[in-house]
């Protein structure tokens, strides 16, 4: 028998004894900070129904984790941000005009079925919000489809009226001679001032809170970079509506740079990110482009079949090792 | 003699606080002779060393106590004269148990140390050469302290084309190697010379990193006027530069195969501190008996960069530096991101104490691990590209099988994985865990056969 060692009252662990400091929390904290620009357009645009629906969910989305976690006999995770995150991002993927007890309906949703009925985070394989967002869009269909808080108007192209459409949906129904390249719309989608869920109106305030995650290296380029592009090259073989009217209308930008950016449901290696993304913007556009289809915009269901594919994804691009 | 930028950088790496400046700029300063040491068999990895000497006998400075004992191996001296008081299992800094022969040292000694004959490395045979750095016990003092006459003689059908001298002491607070370059860079130059003729001509690259100016400056003055394909490699700031692969790829581009010895590509990596002692065991005759250790950290009064015979006690190198201060929690072996972390200040320095490091509860993190959350932080900062995030969920699940076919032998454990996991998971510990559960399974395989 050795000789027992005397004196232990240093704390005693395996290396490395030095660690970055950023947490979960952080990470989370992160991308609410950078989806702070676009609430702050929804709730210019659409008012307290913003705040209101942002509440509804968040609030949803906490007490479903927390009593989730007590069923569970497990700790409580509502201090790593997860689910304020899925709660925000959910409301800014609503129309402005739901009813709340829907949009608490999505949160319950979003964090007991989709999320902790598969462990909690880490172990989901599809994203909370887009996925409770399908499952609204098929419950309550006519309600999330209804835009009537604020009138888009488009003004130019011989085509002067208030609508209540999307752009997509306007798309979709093939508006024949309207001018689509006009600076006009342009500028009405880079803004903000369409009609839209809360999130996906500004495209600039997206893309700001976007580069604060890229700075930060929160998330990476990969995946945005390969969304957007691949929607963009879409449209531009199509040759219907302009690349940049696609790219800037409806979910894309929100999407790519904050919904399929989702750590837990995206592959985990930057050539497995690009592949995610490519087939991201491939099906996107596909939903949107298909003349037999009855959605105007694809991006949370693009979003979703990519997240059932992803362990393939990830399964097929591991790392090579160094050396080999 | 040229300096150059390295041309070749890995992918991955992380950036942690250096906290090199708590020594940079301190000089080396030589330890009191300690009243006790306790001289470990086990310098290394490899075999322990043979005890030659027994309780009541009196050894002179210099004297082989220990002799090699298999093929990775390298001979142990007494670094001082004194008595020995005791032969006796003593915990390692890498926590193993290992025979150290514990040495009173005497207050006056009478007796000459005893050193081997100097030798003209000019007019010596390789051969004499070698036998020099075998029978000096000199083994690498930047990490595992793999025995440099093993290095230094290749199997006769590889050649070594690449010396790469390793400065890079990537890892925080460590600043030994830093101020052994400036302070010696001649007798860095003259081991240069010396190891060049062993290994028949090869050219060198000396790699540092870009935060050592000073050393860079040092030997470059140092190594002015030295003929043949010499280059100081300059590498950017990123731990760990300091692996002997990357630091190959680095000066060479070759890639060493996962399992290989850097000579299956040509090159012979030493480090700095190594090449030095060589020159003195050369050109004086003196064995390997003491090292630089830089002693720092916040829970330390005085940071500092200390000579001091192998075989001192951690509890007298902290008393040089002034004492603990501010309530230390935890005592490293090493540098923070692979050093060990030991359970007292009872600990001998050996062969291979490049730094102790004390730290207060400031710079102590206590934390539980969640669940993975796929960010990719590991994967973007492993230097070998593996997966950890996929190894350590393999280990959690028990199934060591899928964590070896996802590579986990070629780890290095440098720490990068758990350093950038923002979920504090043991994404380094589950590493080690296999690779031992893995190593553990061939050895019992290999005993049945």
């Amino acid at each position: 028998m050795l000789p027992k060692q005397t004196g232990e009252r240093y704390l005693l662990s395996s290396s490395p004894h030095a660690h970055a400091r950023r947490t979960v929390s952080s990470l989370m904290l992160d991308v609410l900070v950078a989806l702070l620009p676009a609430f702050c357009c929804a709730v210019y645009f659409f008012g307290r129904r913003a705040l209101f629906l942002a509440g509804t969910c968040i609030a949803a989305c906490l007490v479903t984790e927390a009593l989730c976690r007590l069923a569970m006999k497990r700790e409580n995770t509502i201090g790593d941000l997860s689910a304020v995150l899925t709660g925000l991002l959910l409301a800014l993927n609503l129309p402005p005009d739901l009813p709340l007890w829907m949009a608490a309906v999505g949160g319950v949703f979003a964090i007991g079925i989709c999320k902790q009925a598969f462990g909690g985070l880490g172990y989901n394989p599809f994203n909370p919000a887009l996925a409770a967002r399908a499952f609204m869009l098929i419950s309550f269909t006519g309600p999330m489809t209804t835009w009537t808080a604020s009138a888009w108007q488009i003004s130019a192209g011989g085509m002067d009226a208030a609508t209540t459409a999307t752009p997509l949906a306007f798309i979709k129904k093939g508006a024949e001679g309207f001018d689509w390249s006009q600076a006009a719309l342009l500028k009405d989608l880079f803004f903000g001032n369409v009609n839209g869920c809360l999130g996906e109106t500004s495209a600039l305030a997206l893309l700001i809170g976007a580069c604060y995650l890229l700075c930060r290296r929160t998330i990476t380029w990969h995946i945005p970079f390969a969304f957007i592009g691949t929607v963009f090259l879409f449209a531009m073989v199509e040759g219907g509506v302009p690349p940049l009217v696609h790219v800037l209308s409806g979910g894309v930008v929100l999407g790519a740079c904050f919904m399929a950016t989702d750590y837990v449901t995206s592959p985990i290696t930057a050539k497995g990110k690009l592949i995610f993304g490519c087939g991201c913007g491939l099906v996107t556009m596909l939903i949107r482009t298909a003349p037999t289809g009855a959605y105007p915009e694809g991006v949370s269901f693009s979003i979703l079949i990519m997240n059932a594919i992803t362990p393939l994804i990830n399964r097929y691009t591991q790392p090579k090792v160094f050396g080999k | 003699m040229k300096t150059v930028k390295a041309q070749f950088g890995f992918r991955g790496g992380i950036h942690p606080q250096y906290h090199k400046d708590l020594t940079a700029d301190l000089p080396i300063e030589r330890l009191p002779l300690p009243r006790t040491l306790a001289v470990s068999m086990s310098q290394h990895l490899g075999a322990p060393a043979k005890c030659l000497v027994k309780k009541g006998d009196a050894v002179a400075k210099g004297q082989l106590i220990g002799e090699r004992n298999g093929f990775i191996s390298a001979p142990v001296h007494a670094p001082a004269a004194g008595t020995v008081t005791a032969v006796e299992p003593r915990q390692g800094p890498t926590g193993g148990w290992a025979d150290a022969v514990v040495i009173e040292t005497a207050e006056d000694p009478s007796g000459a140390p005893v050193l081997m004959p100097p030798l003209d490395w000019k007019t010596a045979s390789r051969e004499e050469l070698l036998a020099r750095v075998n029978d000096a016990g000199i083994c690498g003092m930047g990490g595992a302290g793999f025995p440099s006459a093993v290095k230094l003689a290749p199997p006769p059908d590889k050649h070594c084309e690449y010396l790469i001298l390793n400065g890079a002491e990537c890892e925080p607070y460590l600043t030994g190697d830093c101020r052994t370059m400036i302070e010696r860079a001649d007798r860095i130059r003259l081991g240069v010379e010396i190891m060049r003729k062993i290994l028949a001509g090869p050219a060198v690259r000396i790699a540092v990193e870009a935060n050592k100016l000073a050393s860079i400056a040092a030997l470059e003055k140092a190594f002015a006027d030295i003929e043949g394909n010499v280059e100081i490699v300059v590498l950017p700031t990123l731990y760990p530069q300091g692996s002997e692969k990357h630091q190959i790829y680095a000066c060479t581009k070759r890639l060493v195969p996962p399992g290989a010895l850097p000579i299956s590509v040509g090159c012979v990596v030493e480090n700095v501190g190594t090449v030095a002692a060589l020159a003195d065991a050369v050109e004086n005759g003196v064995p390997l008996t003491e090292r630089v250790t830089t002693v720092s950290g916040d829970g330390v009064a005085r940071p500092c960069n200390v000579l001091a015979p192998v075989g001192t006690s951690y509890a007298d190198l902290v008393a040089f530096a002034g004492g603990e201060k501010d309530g230390v929690r935890k005592v490293i072996s090493g540098g923070p991101m692979m050093g060990f972390n030991v359970p007292s200040l009872q600990i001998a320095t050996t062969k291979t104490t490049s730094g102790l490091l004390l730290f207060t509860a400031a710079s102590v993190f206590q934390y539980s691990s969640s669940p993975c959350i796929n960010c990719g932080s590991c994967v973007r900062a492993c230097p070998m590209q593996l997966n950890p995030a996929y190894i350590s969920r393999a280990v959690e699940a028990n199934d060591i099988a899928m964590a070896e076919g996802f590579g986990v032998m070629n780890c290095l454990e440098c720490g990068a994985c758990s350093f950038s996991c923002p979920a504090y998971r043991d994404v380094t510990q589950f590493c080690r865990r296999a690779k031992a559960s893995i190593r553990a399974k061939a050895a019992a395989k290999a005993a049945k056969k």
